[in-house]
C-alpha cells in the first residue's frame, strides 16, 4: 500500500492505496465522487476524463498513485452550489445530453478547450470531441452546447 | 481492480531507476502510461513492478543545440506540440496522436519505445533521421525499431532523450485513420524526398514503391493499404 496525498476539487485527501488502483476507481470508491463515469477502461470512450493539474486526463489510464501530489478536478468542481457552470447551463439549454453517461468527461474536455481556445470554430470543437463517444445525441447538440458556452465563459475571463 | 498486482516505485533520479530495473527483470518502466495502463487493465502486461519515471526531472525538457532539437524522453506529447521550438512536421504529426487527454499524459519517449507500427512519432523519427540517446548509447532511428512493439533497447536500458536534426528541406505529414485520433491505417512523414511510412510493416520503413508489400489487418487489407500509402506519399511529395 502506498501513501498517496492529492487535492481533489479543492479538498486534500490522504489515503493508503494499492498501486494498481486506477484514479477513476479511487475517485468513485474512495471519495464517492460518482460524477466521473467509467466506460471502456482503456482510454477510448472519454467518459472518465478529469483534469490533472489543469490538463485533461483519462482517469482510467492513470493510477491513483500517479496523482500523488497533484491537483485533480472532476465534474463535481464545475457548479457553484446550485448555480450551474456556463457549460452545464449550455448543455441544459441546448439538449447537449440524453442519458448523461458521456457528459461528465465531455464537460471536462470542453472546459479545457475553452480555456485554451476561448473562441473555437465548430471544426475545432468537433476535432476535440473525437476523443469522446456519445451514443445518444448524434453530437450536434453537444457541439451547439460547447459553442454556446464559449461566450459566457469569455465574459468570465479576468 | 483491473490490473494484476504489482509493486510501485517512483525514483527521483535516472540512476535510481536503472538500479531498480536492474534488480528485477520483470519490472517495467512507466512513462505516461497511455499504452501501458490499457495493457495492465487488460492484463496483457503483468509486470512485477512499475518504475514510474515521472519524478526524474533530467528526463523532461525541450532544448535546441545548434540545429538539433533535443527532447527529453519524459516530455509530454502536448508540451512538444505546443512548443515554439518544435518543427512544423512534429507539431503536425502530434495532432494525430490520440486525443488531447492522452497527449497531455503520454510522453514523446514512451511513444517511441512502445514502437506501435502505426504510431506517428516513430515515423517522424525515421524521416528526420533522429538519434535516440539511451542510458548506455546512441542509436540511430534506422536501427531503433526492430519489430512490432520491439526496439533495440536491452533489458534495463532506458531512453533518455531524442535528438531530432532540423530538416533542411520542406516537410509534410499525412495520415489516414478511420476516425480522428484513432490508430492510423497508414501515416507518412516526408523530409524532402526522404519519406517514412507507418502502418504497412512491423516497423516504420522508408518508402520504396516497388518494395512495398503492406501487411494487412482486420480493418485494412494489404491491397487497400498499398493504395492508401501510394496516395498519401503522392500528397506528401506535393504530387
Amino acid at each position: 500500500m502506498i501513501q498517496t496525498v492529492l487535492t481533489v476539487n479543492g479538498a486534500r485527501h490522504e489515503r493508503r492505496v494499492e498501486p494498481r488502483l486506477l484514479l477513476s476507481d479511487f475517485l468513485r470508491h474512495e471519495l464517492a465522487l460518482y460524477g466521473t463515469h467509467v466506460g471502456c477502461e482503456h482510454g477510448v470512450c472519454g467518459a472518465c476524463t478529469v483534469l490533472i493539474d489543469g490538463r485533461p486526463a483519462r482517469s482510467c489510464l492513470t493510477l491513483a498513485v500517479q496523482a500523488d501530489g497533484r491537483t485533480v478536478e472532476t465534474v463535481e468542481s464545475l457548479a457553484d452550489g446550485a448555480a450551474l457552470h456556463p457549460l452545464q447551463q449550455a448543455f441544459h439549454e441546448h439538449f447537449g445530453l440524453q442519458c448523461g453517461f458521456c457528459t461528465s468527461g465531455i464537460l471536462m474536455t470542453a472546459a479545457f478547450l475553452l480555456e485554451q481556445n476561448p473562441d473555437p470554430t465548430e471544426a475545432e470543437v468537433r476535432a476535440e470531441l473525437a476523443g469522446h463517444l456519445c451514443r445518444c445525441t448524434g453530437y450536434a447538440p453537444i457541439v451547439d452546447s460547447i459553442l454556446a458556452a464559449a461566450e459566457p465563459l469569455r465574459a468570465r475571463r479576468p | 481492480m483491473k490490473p494484476a498486482p504489482f509493486a510501485y516505485h517512483r525514483p527521483a533520479t535516472l540512476d535510481e531507476a536503472l538500479a531498480l530495473l536492474a534488480e528485477d527483470e520483470d519490472a517495467k518502466p512507466l512513462a505516461g502510461g497511455q499504452s501501458l495502463v490499457p495493457m495492465l487493465n487488460f492484463r496483457l502486461a503483468r509486470p512485477s513492478a512499475l518504475v514510474d519515471l515521472d519524478a526524474i526531472e533530467e528526463l523532461t525538457g525541450i532544448r535546441i543545440e545548434g540545429n538539433v532539437l533535443v527532447v527529453g524522453a519524459m516530455t509530454r506529447q502536448w508540451d512538444l506540440e505546443q512548443s515554439p521550438d518544435a518543427f512544423p512536421l512534429l507539431r503536425e504529426a502530434l495532432g494525430f496522436v490520440g486525443h488531447t487527454a492522452t497527449r497531455c499524459r503520454g510522453t514523446v519517449g514512451g511513444s517511441l519505445v512502445h514502437a506501435d507500427p502505426t504510431a506517428e512519432l516513430p515515423v517522424c523519427a525515421l524521416a528526420l533521421g533522429a538519434e535516440l540517446v539511451t542510458s548506455r548509447r546512441t542509436i540511430p532511428a534506422e536501427e531503433f525499431f526492430v519489430s512490432v512493439f520491439t526496439t533495440a533497447l536491452e533489458p534495463g536500458e532506458l531512453l533518455v532523450e531524442v535528438r531530432f536534426p532540423a530538416p533542411s528541406e520542406p516537410t509534410a505529414f499525412e495520415e489516414h485513420a478511420h476516425r480522428h485520433g484513432d490508430f492510423a491505417v497508414v501515416c507518412v512523414a516526408a523530409v524532402g524526398d526522404r519519406v517514412a511510412i507507418g502502418g504497412v510493416a512491423p516497423t516504420p520503413v522508408l518508402w520504396d514503391e516497388n518494395g512495398l508489400e503492406p501487411v494487412g489487418d482486420l480493418f485494412a487489407p494489404a491491397g487497400y493499404k498499398r493504395g492508401v500509402a501510394k496516395a498519401l506519399v503522392e500528397r506528401a511529395l506535393g504530387g
